[in-house]
C-alpha cells in the first residue's frame, strides 16, 4: 500500500536477497562505465572535458608513482588538518557546552561561520608558512574541519533529555560526571557523522588548496598543472586518486563509528 | 512586545560584543607576537597580519589614481559570482529534489542509484571545478558554447544537487505511518498524500540541505574561477591580488572579506526564507 | 436489527499476520446498529484494534465478510462513510489548528467557503474557539485529541471510528473528553466503534461494551450498558454503573484476561 516504505533493514534479509539487491547498482556501474568509454567520445570532442576512462587509467598507469606519491603527500597534509582541527573543535564545544551562556550566544555565529569560503584563504597561509610548507594546507584543511565539528558536538553535547540530566542532579554529582556519563555518550552520533563530513572537508581542502599554489609534488597542483597544458588524462588521473583517498579515509572513520556505536539503532539497521 | 524587542536588542549586542571581541582578539595577538619577534606559527607583520582598519579602508580607496573605489569593484564581483551560485543553486535544487521524489518513489531507484549519490559525496567535487570550467569552455553543444558565468554555475548546481537529493528521500519518507494510514482512511490519491503531507514533512531537511548547499554554491563559483580565464568574479580578484600579496597585503584581504560576506549572506537568507516557510517546533537544548 | 439496517455487520471475521504467524482475530461476529456506541475491550493482543483496522479497510482480513453502510468495507472508505481517531492525534506539524480541521475537506474538493464554514461549526462544537491559529505544539494534549476529533467530524461522517482516543491523557481530561463525546454523539446521531483499555470509560460511554480476549482474538461476550442517557459524571456515582464495571471485569477475567 505504501510504496515509500523503507525495504526491510539490510541485517534481516538473507544472503541470496542481499546480492540480488545489488543488481541494480552494479547495472548501472556496468551502464556508467560503458558511456564513459564508448557514448562520450562518439558524442564530440569531448576529450577536453572528459577523456575516455581508458586513457585516464592508462595516464595513471604510466605516472602511477608520481601520483601515488603525491596522494600520500597530499594526504597527510589533510591527515593532519583533519586531526588538528577536530581536536581543537571538541575542546572548545566541550568548553562552550560547560558554560552554557556562551555555547548559546555563539551557536549562531558558528553557523554563520561555516558559511564562509575558507578556501579562498589559501593564498593568505602561503603567505604566512610559504607556498611549499605543508603548514598553509593543513591549516586550511584545520578550518574547514573545525566548524562542522564543533556545531555538531556542541549540539550532541547539549541535546540531552531533561531527564537524564535531572536524574544527574539528583545524585548531586560534579558537571564532569555528567558529562562523562551522560553528555559524552550522548555526543557520539553526533560527532560521528560531523567527523565523517571532516574527513571529506580536509581532503578537499587539501587538495584545492594546492590550486593557489604549493610544492609540486602535491596532487592539487599536478591537476592544475596538467590541465594547464591540457593533459586532460593526468589530471583526471589525479582526481582519481584524491578520490579513492577520500573514500578511503571516509571508510576508515565509517568503520571507527561502527566500533563506537556498535550499540545504537542508526548503526545496527544499517539504513542507506 | 516588549520581550521581542528585549531579545532583538540582545542580539544585537552580543553581535557588537563578537565583532568587538574578534578585533580585540586579532589586534592583540599581533601586538603581542610583533612585540617578542616569535616566529611560530608564522612571523607577524604588516604583510602577513594588516590592522583590521587597514584591510576595511583598502575598500574605500581607489586601486589606482583616478580610479573608482576597490569597494565598487568587490561589489561588481560579488554579484557576478552570486549570479553563478544563485543560478548553479537553483538548477542543481531543482535536479534534486526531482530526482530524491523519483527515487523516495521508485524502490528500484533506491537500490540503483543512491549507493552512487552517497558514494559521490566523497569525490571532491571542487578539485573538479578547474577542469570542467576550462573543459566546457572548448565543448560545443549544436554550435553553442557555454558563456564562462553558466560554466561555473554547473559547478555549483553540482554541489546543490547531491544535498537536496539525499535529503529529499530522507524527508519525503520521514511521514508519519500514522499520518499516511490516516490519508489512506480519507481514500486521498497518491498526489495528495504527496503534496499535502509528505512535502511538507520533508520540508525541514529540504532546508537543512539548502543551507549546506547555499554555502557549497558559493566556495564553488569562487573555485571555478580560478582557472584565470574568468576575471570578473571574485575567484578572480583573488588570483589577482594573490600575485601582488607583498605590496598590498590588505587587498587580498579585503577580498576575503568580500567572499566571506557572500557566503554568510546566502546562508542567511535562507535561514530567512526557512523562518518564513517552516513552522517547527523549537529545538529543546538543555 | 435487520442486517439491512446495520451500520457495521462483520461475519466470520479471521485475520493472521505472516505466514503461520499471529491469529489477530478469529471468527468474529459483529453487528452495529445506526447509533450505537460501541465499546470494544481486552487486553493487549486481543485484536481490538486490527478489528477497528478491518471495519476502516485499513487492513485486509484473511477471511469473512465485513459490510458497512451496506457495502463492502473498500466502498465505504472510497465514499468517505466514517472518519477515524487515533491515539496520538496525528495533526501536522505546519498547519494551524483550523487547517488541520479543514485537511479532509481539501482533500475531498470542498470550496474554500465551506470549508471555512464547516471548521467555524467544529471549532465550535469542540470547544476550540480561539485557537484557530496556533500550531499543534502550542496546545495540550487533551486540546490536540480535540482537533484530531475536530477534524473527523469535519465531514460529517455517520461513523466513527476510535482507537483509545484517550488514552495518552490523564484521568481528569479523559473524564472531561468523555462527557464532550456523549455530547457530540447525541447531537450528531452518529454511531461510534471506541476502542479502549479502561473498563470505566467504556461502561461509561457505551450502548454496549463487547469484551474481547487474545490467542485466538475472539469476543467472549458483549454486556449491554442500560444506564440512562444523557450520562453525566453523575452516572459515574451511579450503583448501577458500578454493578455493570464489575459485569464487564468479570467477563473480562472470564475470557483468560490477567487483571
Amino acid at each position: 500500500m505504501n510504496a515509500y516504505a523503507q525495504s526491510a533493514p539490510r541485517a534481516e534479509r538473507p544472503w541470496g536477497r542481499r546480492l540480488r539487491g545489488w543488481v541494480p547498482a552494479l547495472v548501472v556501474l556496468g551502464l556508467g562505465l560503458a558511456a564513459w568509454e564508448w557514448l562520450l567520445p562518439a558524442l564530440g570532442d569531448e576529450r577536453y572535458l572528459l577523456p575516455p576512462l581508458s586513457d585516464v587509467l592508462q595516464a595513471f598507469w604510466d605516472d602511477r608513482s608520481e601520483l601515488l606519491e603525491a596522494g600520500w603527500i597530499t594526504f597527510k597534509e589533510a591527515l593532519g588538518g583533519f586531526v588538528l582541527g577536530c581536536s581543537l573543535a571538541f575542546v572548545l564545544a566541550l568548553v562552550l557546552a560547560r558554560w552554557r551562556p556562551f555555547g548559546n550566544a555563539l551557536m549562531p555565529y558558528m553557523i554563520a561561520a561555516n558559511a564562509v569560503p575558507i578556501v579562498a584563504f589559501a593564498p593568505i597561509t602561503n603567505a604566512w608558512f610559504g607556498t611549499l610548507s605543508p603548514w598553509s594546507k593543513i591549516v586550511i584543511a584545520a578550518v574547514l574541519c573545525f566548524f562542522p565539528v564543533l556545531v555538531n558536538t556542541l549540539r550532541g553535547l547539549t541535546s540531552v533529555r531533561p531527564e537524564s540530566i535531572e536524574l544527574m542532579r539528583s545524585y548531586a554529582v560534579p558537571q564532569r560526571v555528567v558529562f562523562r556519563r551522560v553528555r559524552i555518550p550522548n555526543s557520539l552520533p553526533f560527532v560521528f557523522s560531523a567527523l565523517k563530513i571532516a574527513s571529506v572537508l580536509a581532503m578537499i581542502g587539501a587538495v584545492v588548496g594546492d590550486y593557489f599554489g604549493g610544492s609540486t609534488d602535491a596532487l592539487g597542483v599536478k591537476v592544475v598543472s596538467a590541465v594547464s597544458v591540457a593533459q586532460y588524462e593526468t589530471a583526471w588521473a589525479a582526481i582519481l586518486v584524491a578520490s579513492m583517498l577520500g573514500i578511503a579515509f571516509y571508510g576508515a572513520v565509517a568503520f571507527a563509528e561502527r566500533l563506537a556505536l556498535s550499540w545504537h539503532p542508526s548503526t545496527r539497521a544499517g539504513n542507506e | 512586545m516588549t520581550s521581542r524587542i528585549g531579545s532583538a536588542a540582545a542580539r544585537i549586542a552580543v553581535l557588537v560584543l563578537v565583532l568587538l571581541g574578534l578585533w580585540a582578539l586579532w589586534e592583540g595577538y599581533r601586538a603581542l607576537w610583533e612585540e617578542t619577534g616569535w616566529t611560530r606559527p608564522f612571523r607577524v607583520n604588516a604583510t602577513t597580519m594588516p590592522h583590521l582598519h587597514d584591510i576595511v579602508g583598502a575598500l574605500f580607496d581607489p586601486l589606482r589614481e583616478g580610479e573608482p573605489l576597490l569597494a565598487r569593484f568587490m561589489l561588481d564581483a560579488a554579484l557576478f559570482t552570486a549570479k553563478e551560485a544563485a543560478v548553479g543553486f537553483a538548477i542543481g535544487a531543482a535536479i534534486g529534489f526531482l530526482l530524491g521524489a523519483l527515487i523516495a518513489r521508485f524502490a528500484v531507484l533506491q537500490r540503483g542509484v543512491m549507493p552512487y549519490i552517497i558514494a559521490s559525496q566523497t569525490i571532491p567535487i571542487l578539485a573538479i571545478a578547474p577542469i570542467v570550467v576550462v573543459g566546457l569552455g572548448n565543448v560545443s553543444i549544436l554550435g553553442w558554447t557555454p558563456k564562462d558565468w553558466m560554466r561555473v554555475a554547473v559547478i555549483a548546481a553540482y554541489l546543490t544537487f547531491f544535498p537536496v537529493t539525499v535529503n529529499t528521500v530522507r524527508g519525503l519518507r520521514s511521514a508519519d505511518p500514522a499520518a499516511v494510514e490516516l490519508m489512506e482512511s480519507y481514500a486521498a490519491g497518491e498526489w495528495a498524500v504527496f503534496w499535502k503531507l509528505r512535502v511538507p514533512a520533508s520540508l525541514p531537511y529540504l532546508f537543512s540541505a539548502f543551507k549546506v548547499a547555499a554555502t557549497a554554491s558559493v566556495v564553488g563559483a569562487v573555485i571555478g574561477e580560478l582557472p584565470s580565464s574568468i576575471q570578473s568574479g571574485l575567484g578572480g580578484w583573488i588570483i589577482n591580488f594573490n600575485q601582488y600579496y607583498a605590496l598590498d597585503p590588505e587587498n587580498l584581504w579585503a577580498v576575503n572579506l568580500v567572499a566571506a560576506l557572500l557566503g554568510i549572506s546566502f546562508f542567511l537568507v535562507v535561514v530567512l526564507v526557512e523562518k518564513l516557510v517552516v513552522h517547527r517546533p523549537p529545538e529543546i537544548l538543555v | 436489527m435487520s442486517t439491512s439496517e446495520a451500520v457495521v455487520s462483520a461475519r466470520s471475521i479471521s485475520k493472521t499476520f505472516g505466514k503461520g504467524g499471529v491469529n489477530a482475530l478469529q471468527d468474529i461476529d459483529l453487528e452495529v446498529g445506526q447509533g450505537e456506541f460501541i465499546s470494544l475491550i481486552g487486553p493487549s493482543g486481543c485484536g481490538k484494534s486490527t478489528l477497528l483496522r478491518v471495519i476502516g479497510d485499513l487492513v485486509e482480513p484473511s477471511s469473512g465478510e465485513i459490510l458497512v453502510n451496506g457495502k463492502s468495507a473498500h466502498r465505504a472508505r472510497l465514499d468517505r462513510d466514517y472518519g477515524i481517531v487515533f491515539q496520538a492525534a496525528v495533526l501536522y506539524d505546519w498547519r494551524t489548528v483550523a487547517k488541520n480541521i479543514a485537511l479532509p475537506l481539501e482533500l475531498m474538493g470542498y470550496d474554500r467557503a465551506t470549508r471555512a464554514g464547516r471548521v467555524r461549526e467544529l471549532l465550535h462544537l469542540m470547544e476550540l474557539d480561539g485557537f484557530e491559529k496556533h500550531y499543534p505544539w502550542q496546545l495540550s494534549g487533551g486540546m490536540q485529541q480535540r482537533v484530531s476529533i475536530a477534524r473527523a467530524l469535519s465531514f460529517s461522517p455517520a461513523l466513527l471510528l476510535m482507537d483509545e482516543p484517550f488514552g495518552a491523557l490523564d484521568e481528569m481530561t479523559r473524564e472531561r473528553l468523555n462527557v464532550e463525546l456523549l455530547r457530540i454523539w447525541a447531537e450528531l446521531g452518529s454511531t461510534v466503534i471506541f476502542v479502549t483499555h479502561s473498563i470505566s470509560e467504556a461502561v461509561y460511554l457505551s450502548t454496549r461494551v463487547v469484551v474481547m480476549s487474545p490467542r485466538p482474538g475472539r469476543i467472549t461476550s458483549v454486556v449491554p450498558i442500560d444506564l440512562p442517557q444523557p450520562r453525566t459524571f453523575e452516572t459515574r456515582e451511579d450503583p448501577r454503573f458500578f454493578e455493570l464495571v464489575t459485569q464487564v471485569r468479570e467477563a473480562l477475567h472470564a475470557g483468560g484476561a490477567e487483571l
